[in-house]
């Protein structure tokens, strides 16, 4: 682009070819919309969803033609792909807007502060009331316990791939985390439903659901981490070996905390990502209506199950109820992606 | 701080203690290394211990059956049109999924000014945050109710492709069908494609793409001719880890899917599952053998989806560039 103005400044303007002016696609939009408000009235083509299909439709053939025209065809080829992309781009932030708009709207008729305190016990299908604190409060112990879990071990991990690595062992390591990132979430719950119920023979527990949810948080942590570590600048490292100090307290002291931004960050959106999984804990938790805060012991809820069970009941009462939970789930996750996010400008490392 | 503490010189005769911390730590890392393989194996090993009983009793031939019923009553299952289903659904998602994403990629990457890129991506990254079970729930009370203008569409100018077929020639009721879930699948899938591919499009070389603009290429032929060809292993497997997640995917399938397993290639119609979603829908009813039976058929769900990844893999090993993403 800027090679070509250079050129036509040196030469004049006839080495440049005749092109749109600025506003020649936003014009050619609102005329497309005009165009098409007369073809529906005028012709048996009805609905809102119709009239932006067949809208967009004449907007595109409208500019490429009119480019191809003026501009020739390379330039008209070039509007194609600029509309075709930005309409991707809609496209994509279409379902996002319908779901979190849905939601919001659905969810708001039962959510309220009581909806969060109070719990499902004695509350039948077919009454108004209750709440999910019991699944809260199951989610929120059965995610701690997993991150305690997959959190320091993770940690080691990336430490001895980025660290320690270069061996075939470790190599082995990294690969089979990448595999690992690839495993359903369902598999996981039925591991432990294969392991840790049938063959150990335990009960029910918010412990197993924790365990599942370990297996798909550890390599989310170890990935993240192991990207943080190895922006960390090596005269750092460097620098403290040359002081005389020992190469794991280097790691501990002066690695870690220089990463630990971006850790923490990647460990929030690991939380994001495994708080709202569903398919495993359905598996190993067992689910009950009222509140069971040791999970360790006896069937214990889930938000994500609570939505999944109330989006299958016929009464409409637990159809309401399990929107409210949707949008408290969407609400954690929220806030946890934007503390992730105003966390990383924070970042020495500049990072992602 | 620690710089007091190194050349205390009481530290710096103490040479052995500290090379027996670093061995100490050296081994720790190496063995969280090790559980790795530990837990991978240990996953491998009990989805087959406790796969084979039900093996061992299945009354029909687990490749080939296609009935999954009752499993715990008639101790009859196979895995046929599950596996069906599973490829289909993730198939036909990656067919409207992947040409979106990368089209995003590139908007966000090439055409959008900086500022509005950096929002843009953290805006999919947040569909991609959206658990599956909301999604499924969406899916479920609201948006198949929506899809049966488009479904009509299809059945009545595409009828003649056996795939849109429909009796009626019109679809007049809502259909818990494989054209649903596909696309609530393809929904899912599109922002974990187009991350990665964002993050490949951003490790081209800004010199080739300086230099295709240099010789006059538009926008469009920059990115057809640099952009796009050396990040084609990129987008493979990026294509692969979309694959991977949609053949996984469970509740949100379980809740928009008809749960009858059959092997019907008329997407419209209701109709279709897959492995991990009838999981989930069977799971509640199952005695042990039916449990059994539902870890056989999440064996084969684990193998299929390590084949997938082990392709991607393989993809990017031979393109010789190292891409780990995010994701």
């Amino acid at each position: 682009m800027s090679s070509v103005t250079a050129t036509s400044a040196l030469r004049g303007a006839s080495l440049r070819g005749a092109t749109l002016p600025r506003w020649a696609p936003a014009a050619t939009i609102v005329g497309s919309a005009a165009f098409c408000l007369l073809l529906f009235a005028i012709t048996p083509l009805r609905g809102t969803a119709d009239y932006i299909a067949v809208a967009v439709l004449v907007t595109l053939v409208a500019i490429t033609g009119l480019s191809w025209a003026v501009e020739g065809r390379r330039k008209a080829v070039d509007r194609i792909a600029t509309s075709g992309t930005l309409l991707a781009l809609l496209l994509t932030l279409l379902p996002l807007g319908f779901v979190i708009g849905y939601v919001t709207d659905r969810g708001a008729k039962r959510f309220s502060g009581h909806f969060l305190t109070s719990s499902m016990s004695g509350v039948g299908p077919l009454d108004a009331g209750g709440g999910i604190s019991q699944a809260i409060i199951g989610t929120l112990e059965q995610v701690l316990i997993a991150s305690v879990i997959a959190v320091p071990l993770g940690l080691m991990v990336a430490i001895y791939i980025t660290e320690y690595g270069g061996s075939r062992f470790s190599n082995a390591v990294r690969f089979l985390i990448d595999v690992m990132t690839g495993i359903p979430s369902i598999v996981a719950g039925l591991f432990v439903l294969a392991f840790w119920l049938i063959e150990l023979g335990h009960g029910f527990s918010g412990l197993a659901g924790a365990l599942a949810l370990s297996i798909l948080e550890l390599p989310i942590v170890v990935r993240t981490s192991e990207q943080m570590i190895q922006l960390v600048p090596n005269a750092l490292r460097e620098a403290s070996y040359a002081l005389g100090i020992p190469k794991w307290r280097t790691i501990m002291r002066v690695v870690l905390p220089t990463a630990s931004t971006g850790i923490v960050t990647g460990i929030m959106l690991a939380i994001a990502r495994v708080i709202g999984e569903t398919a495993p804990v359905l598996l190993v938790i067992g689910n009950n209506n009222f509140v069971n805060s040791n999970a360790f012991h006896g069937a214990q809820a889930s938000i994500g199950v609570f939505i999944y069970q109330g989006a299958l009941s016929s009464s409409n009462f637990d159809v309401d109820r399990a929107w409210a939970a949707a949008l408290t789930l969407i609400l954690i996750v929220l806030v946890l992606y934007i503390a992730a996010r105003l966390l990383t400008r924070r970042s020495k490392l500049g990072g992602r | 701080m620690t710089v007091v503490t190194a050349l205390d010189a009481a530290s710096l005769r103490s040479g052995s203690r500290a090379r027996r911390g670093d061995a100490v730590f050296q081994g720790l890392a190496r063995a969280a290394g090790a559980l790795v393989f530990a837990i991978l194996g240990a996953i491998a090993l009990f989805l087959v211990i406790k796969a084979i009983p039900s093996l061992r009793g299945d009354k029909a031939s687990f490749f080939t059956s296609q009935a999954w019923g009752n499993v715990s009553g008639t101790h009859e299952f196979g895995i046929a049109a599950l596996a069906f289903g599973t490829i289909v659904t993730s198939a036909l998602a990656l067919v409207m999924a992947v040409p979106v994403a990368i089209g995003v990629a590139i908007y966000i990457t090439e055409y959008a000014p900086r500022r509005i890129s950096t929002i843009l991506g953290y805006a999919t990254d947040l569909l991609a945050s959206v658990p599956s079970v909301v999604y499924g729930l969406w899916g479920f009370v609201f948006f198949i109710h929506h899809t049966i203008g488009v479904q009509s569409f299809l059945a009545k100018y595409f009828g003649w492709i056996p795939i849109f077929r429909h009796p009626n020639a019109e679809v007049d009721v809502i259909s818990k069908s494989i054209f649903n879930a596909s696309i609530v699948l393809a929904i899912m899938v599109l922002p974990i494609v187009a991350a990665v591919c964002r993050e490949v499009f951003r490790q081209v070389d800004p010199a080739e793409k300086e230099a295709a603009l240099a010789l006059g290429a538009t926008k469009w032929e920059m990115i057809r001719t640099s952009v796009l060809p050396t990040s084609k292993p990129g987008i493979i497997s990026a294509v692969m880890l979309g694959l991977g997640r949609a053949l996984g995917e469970t509740i949100a399938v379980a809740l928009i899917i008809g749960n009858v397993s059959t092997i019907s290639g008329h997407i419209l119609l209701p109709g279709g599952n897959t492995i991990a979603a009838n999981i989930a829908n069977q799971f509640g009813e199952s005695d042990d053998f039916g449990r059994s039976a539902l870890i056989a058929s999440g064996l084969v769900l684990f193998v299929l989806t390590l084949a997938v990844n082990l392709i991607a893999r393989w993809v990017i090993l031979r393109s010789g560039k190292e891409e780990r993403s995010a994701v």
